[in-house]
């Protein structure tokens, strides 16, 4: 009866994240309305008739900018994934190689370092330096997940490398780099996918966040959290313009979180072979 | 060993602040051209980078910087030319106890629904807490407090919108730290307690919980006097970074509340690009994150006598 | 007195256990033997009331005249400890991590007896001294990490008896034991049933272990009981198929492999030491170093078969390490047919010796097929365009058919594995094979099929086996000749029946008194 819910669960995160994505797509060749003017007439609609999710402050249509902000906050939170991935999990699998040795130690030093940087952080730090963007976001977004694949990728592969299998492979004459991409990586891999669905859902929150308080996407750039920043001083007047990209932003958290948690049921050997 | 703990807590701090410093002094552009405007004469340019030390090479200014911040002198606002080291005092005040009144609370929270789930496992009452907590996750804290204000400040008039009438009036400065403290803990509480019932179910799997049910404890003895205790330690982990994100979501959701605090010091701070306070601010920031993760690190050691002594 | 009558257990709707009866004298040992999987740790699970969840066990457990079955489950937990204890095979994971020796004994009292702390760790101090834990060297306040693996089951048993109960039951309690300590937990065991009066219900696959303890022995098949009564006559008569089989498997001596030995050494080590660096002690302290390989020298000729015994901690998976080329030295040599072995050998070097391991579920990558799994050490010679002939080729010498070639490791059984291990290690053609262990983990009816296997490819192959183990009646079947080391160091050496029958050195004969040995009848 449990792992009929996680299948539920998967099923029912995997179709929330995919409409997201395909809003996201959808909106790079149509959308219901044109959101590059203004429609001082048509404003703060509620939901309904032609604009299915009623209009902003300045008339435009929420629906369309729910689909194009999808595009900003999937893009720099799967980005961020990217390069958290690229560089913490082979930082990840060296430290797990050299284990106990300085390499090792460097390492995780230093990721305890990056973690005294929440991604606000970095990302104040940046926006000093180089000013707002999406892309700085991203960056603030992609350092953080480096230290988290690190750790991850070690924590999985360290009791891997005390197995006999490693042993026969290094009789065999295999160096660590072979074996930590013959043995150790495909085996971290269900790991690893499960970490990159939770960072994806942190950081579709993370980049709300930030655009939310201006250091991340700039107008005219729609985008979840700079849609909800528009929509503070209009919350009393009118709750949809708030309520619409808050439920879009935890519609697609909560489905990648239900992606995330029926993938390690799924992945798990340990639960499969209880089900076998 | 404390020794070794300290040492690497000061080098921690060292490393940190030199990026701070690396990455704000890199900034292009010319502080005292802010200052003074674009129309300034060179003569009285150079006169004030001379006064902020601007002429000298970057490691004199790193080591005058870090000399001041050790000495508690985090230099001067360009903007409002006011010492730095005061203006932060004043919006730790609520920043601090915003961060902890959320933690606090999220604790509470977390607690007994995560000890609740783990010992009512599959059964409705855990599927209940970990649904609601898998949407307490997904919540952004910021829009989560937007709610709460149309709710309980707009609608029901229970407590304050926003504004801090500082704490000259305590129960009138915690009233109006309620709402953004639960906006920040509740999605904090949910992870928290999927961690601790993730924890204690691993626990309560373990050898030692058997042998402990051999000697005739019953279920819910087990889980008070020998899963809990073991489950704290990845627990504790969590907890610690929670801190940090804790600290970062008062920083937004100060903007949602109009709270005074460093979130609205830092941001004013970047747009009026006064970096003096933007550094500083930022080393606080870092500092106090590096701090808790050093106090986790003590109570590991605390709860588990396998990491004493060494 | 405790009995369980026509006692059944279900999991998911299969039957495990079925209709077992077993009376449980007091102050009698009762051994409980089977192999893995045969249903007997869940009859024990299910007298105590601990049966996993989804596991139903019908029938009756009696005490009193009161079937245990039937109570609550708070009655059980009050009965638990009081009239019944139970010790299991891993103490190294059987104590709370984070609470005293001294607490953890004194809980249950605490629990059943309403004692105060004070009171209920005076009591715990005299079951910590009964079970050679005096106080002296064993204060109550030191936590289990820093205790051995032996000083650890002790403790557990302490728990388990600290209120005196009726029944004292111990799944596998030196499984996970060397020898020489297996032998000191069973003579306190025993001790205890003298001395208290209790009844000891002893749950074991090892049919030595029952020969030197138990009054009466049941024999358990699949879920069933298929002889019973006193040991020694159970012994004798072994009236059951199922029973004598296993007997035969436990006294199995594989074929002479005839003289192959002789001609050069193959391997030689001359003067081997290998330190460790511990921890700094304190921040500026220098590291301590730990000798685990003290000046070893030793032997194997082409062909010869050596074992390598030692209790745990002495040095032997060490100097194993170092053989194999997997660490440097730090004093001293190996030279394998000659040439330096090492680190950074060259691979032609490093492909005359292969080895097998312990764990036949810790050996193979779960994510690669078979033939991959096997061909992995052609990485040292180059694979050969016919490869999967080459595999199939081996696997049909430990007599594995060529189907498994596309098969994952999991659809193997261990004793499969361990032969599929065996292949892997023959594909090459080493000079020599290392073997870690690698009959330990196997059932006796296994083991002695794979024993078989490996006197047979010793004469086909002339290869030399290194055969490293904690049990002495291990390596007896298969060695020519026997190393014994300690601490760091080979205290003695001669031909296996030499030093079976005349152990000189205090190590050797402790190996050899504590290895529990089947009486001949």
């Amino acid at each position: 009866m449990i792992p009929g819910r996680h299948r539920m669960g998967l099923v029912a995160g995997a179709a929330l994240g995919a409409i997201a994505l395909a809003m996201a797509l959808v909106s790079l060749v149509w959308t219901p309305f044109d959101v590059t003017g203004v429609d001082v007439a048509n404003r703060l609609l509620p939901p309904g008739g032609a604009h299915p999710l009623g209009t902003d402050h300045l008339g435009r249509d929420l629906l369309s900018m729910v689909m194009i902000g999808a595009r900003t906050s999937l893009s720099v939170a799967l980005l961020a994934v990217g390069i958290g991935a690229a560089v913490g999990v082979p930082l990840g699998l060296a430290a797990a190689a050299s284990r106990g040795g300085w390499l090792d130690e460097a390492i995780m030093r230093a990721g305890d370092l990056v973690f005294a940087f929440p991604a606000l952080v970095t990302a104040i730090l940046i926006t000093a330096a180089l000013g707002p963007s999406a892309a700085n976001a991203m960056l603030a977004i992609g350092i953080f997940n480096i230290p988290v694949f690190a750790r991850v990728t070690r924590a999985g592969a360290l009791p891997l490398w005390t197995l006999d299998y490693i042993r026969a492979a290094e009789i065999s004459g295999k160096g660590p780099a072979r074996i930590s991409a013959e043995h150790i990586l495909p085996n971290v891999a269900s790991l690893l996918i499960v970490q990159g669905t939770i960072q994806f859902a942190l950081g579709i929150l993370a980049e709300a966040g930030l655009s939310y308080v201006g250091l991340g996407a700039q107008p005219p750039t729609p985008s979840w959290g700079r849609m909800l920043a528009d929509a503070q001083t209009m919350v009393t007047l009118a709750p949809h313009v708030a309520v619409v990209p808050g439920l879009a932003i935890v519609l697609t958290v909560l489905g990648l979180n239900l992606l995330g948690d029926g993938l390690r049921d799924a992945l798990d050997p340990r639960l499969k072979a209880r089900l076998t | 060993m404390l020794a070794r703990r300290l040492a690497l807590l000061a080098l921690a701090l060292v490393v940190a602040s030199a990026v701070i410093f690396a990455v704000v002094d890199l900034v292009p552009g010319d502080p005292a051209v802010f200052v003074l405007g674009t129309g300034a004469r060179p003569d009285t340019l150079a006169a004030l980078r001379q006064q902020l030390g601007l002429d000298l090479p970057w490691p004199t200014r790193y080591a005058r910087w870090l000399g001041g911040v050790l000495t508690g002198d985090l230099g001067t606002s360009l903007a409002y030319k006011a010492p730095v080291a005061g203006m932060i005092l004043d919006r730790v005040q609520v920043s601090l106890p915003l961060a902890l009144m959320a933690l606090g609370l999220a604790v509470a929270v977390a607690l007994p629904v995560g000890m609740l789930a783990a010992s009512r496992r599959g059964r409705p009452a855990d599927a209940l807490a970990m649904g609601a907590a898998q949407v307490g996750i997904a919540l952004p804290n910021f829009w989560f407090a937007m709610l709460l204000v149309l709710v309980f400040a707009v609608k029901l008039r229970w407590l304050p919108a926003g504004g801090f009438p500082g704490w000259s009036d305590p129960l009138a400065a915690l009233r109006a730290l309620v709402l953004p403290a639960v906006a920040l803990a509740l999605p904090q509480a949910a992870i928290l307690a999927r961690v601790l019932r993730s924890a204690l179910i691993e626990t309560l799997g373990q050898d030692y919980i058997r042998s402990a049910r051999a000697k005739g404890l019953s279920r819910a003895q087990v889980l008070r006097r020998h899963a809990l205790r073991n489950a704290l330690i990845p627990v504790l982990t969590i907890l610690g970074m929670q801190f940090s994100f804790l600290l970062a979501g008062a920083i937004i959701i100060e903007n949602v509340f109009y709270l005074p605090g460093l979130g609205r010091l830092i941001f004013q701070a970047i747009s009026q690009r006064d970096l003096v306070v933007v550094q500083s601010a930022v080393l606080v920031l870092v500092a106090a994150v590096i701090l808790v993760t050093f106090l986790v690190d003590l109570a590991y050691a605390a709860v588990d006598p396998r990491l004493r002594g060494r | 007195m405790i009995a369980l009558k026509d006692l059944s257990i279900t999991i998911a709707s299969r039957q495990v256990v079925c209709g077992v009866s077993l009376p449980l004298e007091p102050g009698k040992v009762t051994a409980l033997v089977g192999e893995s999987g045969s249903g007997k740790s869940m009859t024990a699970l299910a007298a105590i009331g601990l049966l996993p969840e989804g596991a139903r066990a019908s029938g009756r457990v009696d005490l009193d005249g009161q079937n245990l079955l039937d109570l609550p489950e708070r009655a059980m937990d009050a009965l638990r400890g009081r009239r019944m204890g139970m010790i299991f095979q891993e103490p190294m994971t059987a104590l709370n991590p984070l609470m005293t020796i001294g607490d953890q004994v004194a809980e249950g009292l605490r629990r059943h007896r309403g004692l105060g702390r004070a009171q209920a760790l005076v009591r715990a101090r005299e079951r910590l001294d009964r079970v050679g834990l005096p106080a002296a060297r064993f204060p109550l306040g030191l936590y289990p990490h820093q205790l051995s693996g032996g000083q650890r089951q002790r403790v557990a048993i302490a728990m388990a008896i600290a209120d005196a109960p009726d029944l004292l039951i111990a799944d596998e309690p030196t499984t996970a034991l060397d020898v020489t300590t297996q032998a000191q937990i069973l003579d306190l065991l025993r001790g205890l049933v003298r001395d208290e009066g209790m009844a000891l219900w002893l749950i074991t696959h090892d049919l030595a272990v029952v020969s030197g303890v138990a009054d009466h022995v049941a024999v358990m098949q699949q879920g069933r009981i298929v002889e019973a009564g006193a040991t020694a006559q159970v012994f004798r008569t072994q009236a059951h198929p199922y029973t004598r089989a296993l007997f035969a498997a436990a006294r199995h001596v594989p074929a002479p492999s005839g003289g192959t030995a002789g001609g050069g050494p193959l391997l030689r080590v001359e003067g081997a030491v290998r330190e460790y660096r511990l921890p700094r002690p304190a921040l500026f302290a220098r590291r301590p170093v730990l000798r685990a390989v003290d000046g070893v020298s030793l032997d194997v000729g082409i062909g010869e078969s050596v074992g390598l015994v030692g209790e745990s901690g002495c040095g032997k998976s060490t100097l194993a390490r170092a053989i194999l080329g997997l660490d440097a030295l730090q004093g001293g040599a190996i030279r394998l047919d000659g040439a330096g072995v090492g680190p950074r050998m060259p691979k032609a070097q490093r492909a005359q010796v292969q080895a097998v391991f312990q764990d036949p579920f810790a050996s193979f990558d779960p994510r690669w097929r078979v033939d991959r799994l096997v061909a992995e050490p052609f990485h040292l010679t180059g694979r050969p365009a016919d490869w999967r002939d080459r595999v199939a080729e081996a696997l049909a010498e430990v007599e594995i058919g060529a189907e498994a070639m596309s098969r994952h490791i999991h659809e193997f059984s261990g004793g499969q594995r361990q032969r599929i291990a065996i292949a892997r290690a023959l594909i090459i053609r080493p000079r020599l094979i290392l073997l870690d262990e690698a009959v330990s983990a196997l059932d006796v009816q296994v083991r002695a099929r794979i024993l078989d296997l490996l006197a047979r490819l010793r004469r086909q192959h002339g290869l030399a086996w290194l055969f490293i183990s904690h049990d002495l009646s291990v390596v007896r079947a298969i060695t020519d000749r026997v190393l014994v080391m300690d601490a760091g160091r080979i205290v003695e050496e001669g031909p296996t029946g030499r030093i079976l029958s005349h152990p000189l050195h205090p190590v050797t004969r402790r190996l050899v008194a504590a290895a529990p040995i089947l009486p001949q009848l």
